[in-house]
């Protein structure tokens, strides 16, 4: 029931990662956003600032939940989606066309899971 | 015994024999026996009438002053007849936090126009529905400024001791570094703030009037701090904030106040209520209970507690503050209070109070030994020096009936407000020239 | 509903003040604030309207049943009132002469004493005016505590998966760090994994007793002496002491420390969210360390000290004072037959409450509890639709204050009800039919609960747009 596009990556924190030459493009699943529901307000780093592996990098909140933002890879934020600090909704509307954050000067990787791997993990997940 | 118990006995036994069980004792089965109390060594109950005599008793052990001059966080100002009689209604004392916005929009509404009263006398963007009282506000105001590269916070020296105290707490308890600004002349020494002052300073909490009644130069406490990118806590005596600049004239990033003034009992210093607003970039930052507008399924306006995800039943350890409820009663006093007097009557009382005050400066001042300790623009509050041992004199006073100002060392801490006629200004002088 | 605002008409007033008998006072133009102050302007009987309009609004004890679990919704004596009330208590400035506050002080001097032997603890301050306020203070004196003794590696608090939000929050604001234990089968601390959690790094456990799922832990003094054993202290949540007040106490059990809420237990009102009063009590191995001002008797009478290794102040002055006054109303009203008589009835009217409840509804843990109960509603979301929310919302339409919902966590579809003693058979018996006729309803005719309430003033509110569009003061028309 839920759309994982085979061109990205995963992880089991439910981001998805998408290189693109050197940067890395990271965004949360439909899964994701589903599970979270009406997004209400997102927190992200700023550029410059350092991200790491498995670390928090920010949040996303509805009504009465919040949930961490975990970076896939250890590196720079080089760009940052202002776009949805006025309007989160659009993380519900497309999670795969808003992405969150971009990374540059990438020195680790987590181990990202493919679109069916990743479908399987959720399955399991109940 | 009073007992609030409704059940009689013999339903209670009904109950029980529901559950196969005999006695109330039966319930507590899972409590291990060698904890289990015999008797708490207490007195018995008594009849209401017998504690009302008691606690009447008890009461009348204190002095009630007739003659205030005595302020230092603590004011003694009229409390208009409506406020008493809005609070008192059960709906309003009798409920909790509103979790059931569908039937507690009348509570939600009071907070929201509370909010909004907060927000017009400080001139900043949004507020909060309230903190345990203004040395709490100021403390939260400090943490919640807290950036990763950001930390360090500097306080005026001429801030309460009681705010500066709670303050403290707070900061040490997050290990946040505290530095506290020399004092020039009874207000903030600039050049020791300038010296202070670097690019990872989180920022200054000044207080205006401040403890000894001064008006800080609050506009270039702000030019300096933000130069620094820090951000600027302005504690404040709200009944100022009609007659004298707001937060948004003065460029301070959050208002915090003690809410006293506006319509508390002084109470011997509770409940009271701790005022916090800030500016619209600090939204998301500040703690506490927070009321929105919004609108039902029908499209009708109502009222709902909001942003709630920064609080602590949401983020449990990531919470920046622990804080899950509000002074929701004192806050509907702060705000009957506002809308009896309007802005005529609140700015009335600002500008009595101060008047006031100067006439009780100048009347001191006649008395030998008598005088400011400074030259500089006070509100309602003002240091005198005192020819003899200031507590001796107040002591003194005080068995004259009056509640003369605070002993700060061997000087005095005056206060007057709209409470202190003329009349009773001239025979507090005179009564002083009595006592010497 | 109008707002203040929208009532406002200009140049509407009372007259409250007289005019200034001294020299009008002019302050150099350039202090002089220019902003418009846009406060209402409106007459007495205007307000007073208002007022009246809004209270009709709102739901408190003395309008109806209010189990709302964990919040001790009790019915609140009119006497705390009257006594607090009391020119002699409301008059007095907080930094009057000794001499002239000793009604005050024994006020505060035998609140602490009857808490103190309540709780079983040696000591305690009134400065905390909340409860998550007394959590904060009583974290710090453990922090403190293990500090004056140079043992600064103490940086881990014991939070189980089922305790209040705040108790791990106030941990973070201590400083510490918190460590999750999972509850066991039975609901209670899963006495293996507090093992694997304690050592040298715990500061100390937080746990509130009964438990967030109503239950009494019968293993405490085994919990209790785990924490200790590894050198850690034990913090006790008072949140729940309605249901043991009188019969076992925290001192007994082991706890070092706790915080009381005498807005819940000790029946002062809770105000539409407060003042409350969260005092912190100790034992004699913390009491140098609580905040000051403490009070004290001798031959002269009643005076101030400042603890010997104070932690300095959480609040301004001695706490919320009048909120003592009426705890101590109360309990001088109850006194010690009357406690322990108001604690067995909570439990009793609680077990009887879940008994005619889990004929239809699933009880989260089917033992018997203490003052509360939690219902779990999982199965009848997956095969009906009907969620905690819904069966909530439906119980607005009857004049029930709703359970609370989704508390505690790790309960899924969670209601907890928590009745109190001060409710009779009858509405025990009516609110059981109410309940059952939700459950029915949630069967027969689901959409009704979904789209409930429907006879309050206001339907469900849209709580997306309050935070994604916030509008959190009246926006004023140009004027």
């Amino acid at each position: 029931m839920f759309n994982y596009p085979k061109k990205l990556k995963y992880t089991e924190t439910h981001e998805w990662v998408k290189k693109e030459n050197d940067i890395y493009i990271i965004g949360i699943s439909d899964y994701a956003q589903d599970a979270l529901g009406d997004i209400v307000f997102v927190n992200l780093p700023e550029v410059d600032d350092e991200v790491f592996v498995q670390e928090s990098f920010g949040d996303v909140e509805s009504v009465k939940a919040v949930s961490d933002l975990f970076s896939p890879v250890t590196g720079v934020v080089c760009e940052v989606n202002e776009d949805l600090l006025d309007n989160p909704a659009l993380l519900n509307d497309d999670c795969y066309a808003n992405w969150l954050i971009k990374v540059e000067d990438v020195s680790e990787t987590d181990e990202f899971l493919d679109a069916d791997s990743y479908r399987e993990f959720c399955e399991s997940q109940g | 015994m009073a007992s609030y118990v409704v059940n009689t006995k013999k339903q209670q036994q009904q109950m029980l024999k529901e559950l196969n069980m005999e006695t109330l004792d039966d319930l507590y089965i899972d409590v291990p026996k060698s904890v289990v109390l015999k008797s708490l060594d207490i007195p018995e109950g008594k009849s209401e009438l017998e504690v009302y005599n008691e606690m009447s008793e008890t009461a009348a052990k204190n002095t009630v002053f007739k003659h205030i001059f005595r302020g230092a966080g603590a004011y003694n100002h009229y409390i208009p007849s409506i406020v008493n009689a809005v609070v008192n209604k059960e709906e309003f004392l009798t409920s909790y936090t509103p979790y059931q916005p569908e039937i507690a929009q009348g509570i939600l509404q009071s907070i929201f126009e509370y909010q909004t009263q907060m927000c017009e006398l400080t001139g900043l963007d949004v507020s909060n529905a309230s903190v345990y009282d203004g040395a709490v506000a100021a403390a939260e105001a400090s943490l919640m400024i807290q950036e990763r590269k950001r930390s360090d916070i500097i306080v005026a020296g001429t801030v309460n001791p009681q705010v500066l105290a709670v303050i403290k707490t707070y900061c040490e308890s997050r290990d946040v570094n505290l530095t506290i600004l020399k004092t020039d002349d009874y207000s903030v020494d600039l050049k020791d703030l300038k010296s202070k002052l670097h690019d990872n300073i989180a920022g200054v909490v000044v207080q205006s009037p401040n403890y000894y009644g001064i008006i800080e130069d609050v506009k270039v406490i702000s030019e300096l701090t933000h130069s620094h990118g820090g951000k600027v806590i302005m504690h404040t005596n709200p009944i100022a904030l009609a007659l004298l600049k707001n937060g948004k004239e003065l460029d301070v990033d959050i208002c915090t106040a003690e809410g006293q003034p506006l319509g508390m009992p002084l109470s011997f210093g509770g409940p009271y209520l701790g005022i916090m607003t800030c500016k619209k970039e600090l939204m998301r930052r500040l703690p506490g209970r927070i009321v929105g507008q919004t609108v039902d399924t029908n499209n009708k306006r109502c009222f709902v507690l909001t942003l709630q995800a920064r609080e602590q039943h949401i983020r449990r350890e990531k919470a920046s503050s622990n804080i899950c409820s509000n002074q929701a009663l004192c806050a509907m006093r702060a705000s009957v209070y506002c809308a009896a007097l309007g802005p005529d009557g609140l700015k009335q009382v600002a500008v009595n109070s101060a008047s006031n005050a100067h006439y009780l400066a100048k009347q001191l001042a006649t008395i030998d030994g008598f005088k400011l300790k400074t030259k500089k623009e006070f509100f309602n509050e003002f240091l005198m020096s005192c020819p003899t041992d200031s507590h001796k004199l107040t002591d003194l006073l005080a068995k004259r009936g009056i509640l003369a100002g605070l002993p700060v060392e061997n000087n005095i801490l005056w206060c007057a407000t709209e409470m202190n006629s003329k009349k009773e200004i001239d025979k507090l002088v005179e009564t002083i020239k009595e006592v010497l | 509903m109008k707002l203040l605002f929208e009532i406002s008409s200009k140049d509407r007033k009372l007259d409250l003040i007289p005019p200034c008998d001294t020299e009008i006072y002019s302050f150099d133009d350039k202090l002089i604030r220019k902003e418009k102050l846009r406060l209402p302007e409106v007459s007495e009987v205007d307000l007073s309207r208002h007022y009246t309009n809004l209270a009709k609004e709102a739901h408190g004890v003395n309008n109806g049943f209010y189990p709302l679990g964990s919040c001790t919704m009790k019915y609140n004596p009119s006497i705390n009132e009257v006594v607090a009330s009391d020119k002699n208590f409301t008059s007095i400035h907080p930094l009057q002469p000794v001499e002239t506050v000793q009604g005050c002080l024994e006020v505060l001097y035998e609140a602490k004493k009857l808490l103190c032997e309540i709780t079983g603890m040696d000591d305690m301050s009134f400065q905390p005016a909340a409860g998550a306020h007394g959590e904060y203070a009583g974290l710090i004196l453990i922090k403190k505590y293990h500090q004056d003794r140079n043992d600064y590696k103490r940086v881990n608090i014991i939070v189980p998966d089922s305790a209040h939000g705040t108790n791990p929050a106030s941990a973070t604001m201590v400083g510490f760090k918190v460590v999750n234990i999972p509850s066991n089968e039975n609901g209670g601390v899963d006495i293996e994994k507090l093992k694997a959690a304690v050592g040298e790094d715990t500061a100390g456990l937080m746990l509130t007793n009964p438990n967030t799922l109503g239950l009494f832990d019968s293993n405490i003094l085994e919990i209790t002496r785990i924490v200790h054993d590894a050198g850690g202290l034990c913090y006790y949540d008072g949140a729940n002491l309605n249901a043991i007040m009188g019969r076992v106490r925290p001192g007994d059990m082991g706890f070092d420390c706790v915080h009381l809420n005498l807005h819940k237990t000790f029946s002062t009102p809770h105000g539409g969210g407060g003042p409350g009063s969260g005092p912190v009590g100790c034992k004699d191995i913390l009491k140098d360390f609580l905040p000051t001002l403490e009070v004290a008797k001798n031959e002269n009478g009643f005076h101030f000290y400042q603890p010997a290794k104070t932690m300095g102040q959480v609040r301004s002055f001695y706490g919320n004072f009048l909120v003592v006054v009426k705890a101590l109303t109360y309990i001088k009203s109850l006194g010690k037959e009357g406690i322990a008589e108001a604690s067995g009835n909570a439990v009793l009217n609680a077990n009887y409450l879940m008994n005619k409840l889990k004929t239809h509804y699933d009880v989260a843990y089917d033992l018997i509890c203490m003052h509360e109960f939690v219902l779990s509603l999982g199965k009848m979301k997956r095969e009906y639709g009907v969620s905690a929310m819904d069966i909530a919302k439906g119980c607005l339409d009857y004049g029930i204050h709703p359970p609370t919902m989704y508390f505690p966590l790790i309960v899924s579809e969670a209601l907890m009800l928590e009745p109190t003693e001060t409710e009779s058979k009858e509405t025990l018996d009516q609110a059981a039919d109410i309940f059952i006729k939700l459950y029915e309803t949630a069967i027969s005719n689901p959409e009704k609960l979904h789209n409930a309430p429907s006879k309050c003033y206001i339907t469900r509110p849209d709580e997306v747009q309050a935070a994604r569009k916030p509008i959190l003061t009246y926006q004023f028309k140009n004027d």
